[in-house]
């Protein structure tokens, strides 16, 4: 089914945008507690460097400063836990040595923080900071992603060699096997550009206490408060979880760096109780740039095998991928559960190897951002295909269709089963969208003014909506997937649903709206969407790697479900007719085949005045919850073509046109999920000709530290996009029949960028990001 | 330490003791409680902070409290009719869902009202190059610049 009558299928405008377009958001900055003092944190200069001592006894004496913490009282306190354990091919746990919540002895990155500074005012607390003497002892950074291994300085004393673990996925011996008898090998060496996520609202957090509870209150700019509160409660700071609330107000935008489990929050939390006053601290943008977990920044060799008609017979990949100085909550999952199992991609490739070394560097810690390994995986799948399909003259889009996987179920030999797809059916409208068959003579008019056209495919699939539990386990997960829902009708029929996923610019206020209107026959007006706030919801997983719809809607699909069943009983009641005989309709149950009906409302009265009621069969009330663990990932996929025009003089890259056709299966908002893959779109685009998370190798400084340095995507960067998502394919295991959409534009937009590049310029590759410079050098022969 | 300021604010005139050092952004902020502007940088690019000074979009978190005085400013707060109507520069980024977390859309629409008035918005690429102070990490722009030059238009037939 294509569900497409009542709100779902609609464009409905979001109910959310009032409040933010007359600036009535409530983010957490806007929120300001009686008592209210200012936290603010010394950071290390030093990329690697021992503490010798730390003297506070200035900055303590200075104007308004409430307290000083360092390190110290967090030794007798646990570490910042990472959430998945991968073992190595050896058998090994990965190495996971403390993340303390601030520096204990040794500072491991430029900006890993060593003292929390509380003081009345924000000025009085920078004041204060900039009296505090740290003695340091510097020690040899490590920073290069590819030489970690190799540094005679260890990050920690934990990880000789600063290996983390060493993964792998696959088939090792069959797939050399498949070399052997290849027609031609294609291989690629590349780095997958490191990137700093930039969610407009800095982090932030506002950390009360309340003795007269011994409870505390945590305001904080976060996907997933639940988790944020499990974590900080049960592993760091032995608070009882039930004593602790933890709010995420309006969310300026996560795209996965506020996901995690940070010191910052969890310091504030802490020191709240010391102080007897709530403190808060907003990130600067330079703070945020140092400090919060950056993304990407894999070191990677790939080898395509091909028999000489140009079908796939085995992929070799092998990848090292910077951790950053700490393991951060997820940092581990990345570039192997969430990007090795992707190599499959869309195509049959029968045989897959990949082997994955984690290393730990003097950098800031590095975990998911948009996409989380999938749009690695997609650029070392699209660009080495692309590449071959060029090396072996075959269109690169027919070397696409004669290796698409066309019948499903499909178990890909990485791990992963495809419920369903239809890849052609994507590439072509694609095709047809970009106008490929124009291309040559738009290719000619750029010629004609010196300039080179080129055009780049990219057909990626991803795996959304994590995921199984006893799955994510069986591979190291240390947290259940599932999400959490309950749909609380109100006596008159009005609903609120509470909802575990975190909506920070996803639009679920409308979203989850439409969906629950839709099943109960009500207007959207009598439904309100809750999320975001451990007091209220009953628990959740929250939001990332495009799981909102699939899991946490479906939560609240099966209690919707649950709800209707207990009003057909209690209409059942009302009406003097059999349970199995009513039917739930347009807002109304009906006896079948009578036109006798009760409308929604008066169940819902009926439940909450149990005057005429069945007490020997029902509780009175309408209230549900229901917990929803999908039984498999789901698996968008799409076409991407992109066609850049390129001044040789210059290097200047400019996207010409990117159209982007997706199979997100069921669609319930088409103007929400088309935004969704706007941005996504901006910041692959981004990742491909502009951003670059730079440390200097000598000093570990990290020479990007602020938008006049990290070449964010601004309006006249990108063109306007050709989006359509396609009728599609349902997902098959969930009753929405949705996918994601979230993370595809991000995933499936950089290959095709640089695969227009190398087309251009007739170069067998150009280095992320795609500055100017980088293609004048690919230009003229001197990369 | 701290000195009289008087300006007007959304229309209505206020008066406060601000020290000297205050940037215009703390003032709203933290002395009038006004929360929709927003902080995204510490570097002037971001545009988060932007609302009109005497009619033109600045940005706030670069100019002292102080450097204002006596001027109309308006924030994102004193766009809207005295009614609750949308500006049509708000109905538009509405209309075609230009905004995602919300957080840069207040400095995006006053930018957006003062590119609208005083250039008029002829082309999409005019827009493009116009917004390159306001960052949206969101929305790709693509429906930024849907909504500005729909904005620009209904705020020509209404005015």
């Amino acid at each position: 089914m294509n569900a497409r009558q009542g709100f779902v299928g609609q464009s409905v405008e979001r109910r959310e945008d009032t409040r933010f377009l007359t600036g009535r958001g409530q983010y957490t900055d806007d929120i300001t507690l009686p008592g209210q003092t200012h936290g603010v944190f010394l950071r290390s200069p030093h990329a690697h460097a021992r503490i010798k001592s730390i003297n506070t006894t200035a900055a303590a004496k200075a104007p308004g400063v409430v307290a000083i913490f360092n390190g110290e009282p967090f030794k007798g306190v646990g570490g910042l836990p990472c959430g998945w354990l991968i073992n190595s091919l050896d058998g090994t746990p990965m190495k996971e040595p403390k993340h303390p919540v601030l520096a204990d002895g040794k500072v491991r990155y430029v900006g890993d923080r060593v003292a929390l500074v509380v003081a009345e005012t924000l000025a009085q607390a920078q004041a204060a900071r900039d009296l505090i003497e740290v003695e340091y002892e510097v020690l040899t950074p490590v920073i290069d992603t590819a030489k970690a291994t190799e540094i005679a300085s260890n990050v920690h004393d934990e990880a000789p060699g600063n290996l983390c673990y060493h993964w792998g996925i696959g088939d090792k011996d069959g797939t050399a096997a498949a070399f052997a008898n290849a027609a031609h090998v294609t291989t690629l060496h590349f780095r997958n550009n490191r990137l700093i996520p930039n969610a407009m609202e800095p982090r932030c957090a506002n950390a009360s206490y309340n003795s007269a509870a011994d409870e505390y209150t945590l305001y904080v700019s976060n996907q997933n408060p639940h988790v944020e509160r499990l974590l900080m409660c049960a592993f760091v700071l032995g608070i009882p979880e039930h004593k602790m609330r933890v709010i995420a107000p309006d969310v300026g935008g996560g795209f996965g760096s506020k996901i995690y489990l940070y010191g910052e929050e969890t310091a504030l939390v802490w020191a709240s109780k010391q102080i007897r006053r709530p403190i808060k601290w907003v990130a600067e943008r330079s703070e945020a740039f140092l400090s919060d977990a950056h993304g990407r920044d894999h070191v990677t060799t790939a080898q395509l095998a091909l028999d000489k008609d140009g079908h796939f017979l085995g992929l070799k990949a092998d990848t090292t991928a910077n951790m950053g100085a700490y393991l951060s909550t997820f940092a581990s999952c990345i570039p192997t559960i969430l990007h090795a199992t992707l190599l499959a991609g869309q195509y049959k490739t029968p045989k897959i190897w990949c082997e994955v070394k984690a290393v730990f560097t003097n950098t800031a810690p590095v975990d998911a951002y948009r996409g989380a390994g999938r749009p690695e995986a997609t650029y070392l799948l699209e660009r080495i295909v692309e590449t071959a399909a060029t090396e072996m003259g075959i269109d690169p889009a027919e070397i696409r269709r004669r290796n698409f996987i066309t019948e499903f179920p499909y178990a890909t030999p990485v791990g992963l089963t495809y419920d369903i797809g239809d890849y052609n059916a994507t590439m072509t409208r694609a095709i047809e969208l970009a106008d490929v068959a124009g291309f040559a003579a738009r290719k000619a008019a750029s010629a004609a003014k010196g300039l080179k056209r080129g055009i780049g495919y990219a057909a990626y699939i991803e795996a959304c909506g994590i995921a199984p539990s006893s799955v994510a386990g069986a591979l190291g997960a240390r947290a259940g997937l599932f999400e959490a829902g309950e749909v609380r009708v109100h006596p008159t029929g009005k609903v609120t649903v509470f909802t575990g996923s975190h909506s920070h610019g996803q639009g679920h206020e409308t979203t989850f709206a439409q969906v629950v209107a839709d099943k109960l026959g009500i207007p959207m007006e009598d439904v309100s969407i809750e999320h975001g706030d451990t007091g209220k919801i009953l628990f959740g997983m929250g939001t990332y790697g495009s799981r909102s719809l699939a899991v946490g809607g479906t939560a609240i699909v099966k209690a919707l479900d649950k709800i209707i069943a207990k009003g057909k009983k209690i209409a059942a009641h009302l009406m003097e007719a059999s349970d199995s005989d009513i039917v739930f309709e347009d807002g109304l149950f009906k006896v079948a085949g009578t036109d006798k009906n009760v409308p929604f409302a008066s169940v819902s009265l009926t439940a909450y005045v149990p005057h005429n009621f069945p007490h020997d069969k029902l509780e009175p009330g309408l209230n549900e919850n229901a917990f929803y663990d999908p039984s498999n990932f789901t698996y968008p996929a799409g076409t991407y073509i992109c066609e850049v025009e390129i001044d040789p003089a210059t290097g200047k890259t400019t996207v010409e046109r990117f159209t982007a056709v997706d199979d997100f299966g069921n669609v319930v908002n088409p103007m929400i999920v088309e935004g969704q893959v706007h941005g996504g779109l901006a910041q692959g685009i981004g990742q491909a000709l502009l951003e670059h998370g730079v440390y200097d190798t000598e000093s570990g400084q990290l020479l990007s530290g602020s938008y006049m340095d990290y070449a964010m995507p601004r309006a006249d960067d990108v063109p306007s996009f050709h989006v359509e998502t396609a009728k599609g394919t349902p997902c098959t295991h969930n009753p929405l029949g949705v996918k994601g959409c979230g993370e595809a534009g991000a995933i499936g937009s950089p290959p095709a960028v640089i695969n227009a590049i190398c087309n251009a310029l007739g170069v067998k590759d150009v280095p992320m990001p795609a500055t100017p410079h980088t293609v004048w050098k690919a230009a003229n022969g001197k990369l | 330490m701290s000195t009289s300021l008087t300006l007007t604010v959304n229309g209505q005139s206020v008066t406060r003791d601000v020290p000297p050092q205050t940037l215009l952004v703390e003032f709203i902020r933290e002395h009038l409680r006004l929360t929709g502007t927003h902080v995204g940088c510490d570097t002037a690019q971001c545009g988060a902070c932007t609302v009109h000074v005497d009619g033109r979009a600045t940005k706030s978190c670069n100019v002292l409290a102080h450097q204002v005085a006596g001027s109309s400013v308006t924030t994102i707060e004193g766009l809207e009719a005295a009614d609750g109507t949308l500006h049509p520069m708000q109905a538009a980024f509405k209309a075609c869902h230009g905004l995602q977390c919300g957080y840069c859309t207040p400095g995006m629409v006053m930018s957006a009202v003062d590119l609208a008035t005083h250039h008029g918005c002829h082309s999409e690429a005019q827009v493009r190059e116009a917004l390159e102070g306001n960052i949206c990490r969101c929305t790709g722009y693509h429906n930024i610049v849907k909504a500005v030059i729909k904005g620009a238009a209904d705020m020509k037939a209404t005015a």
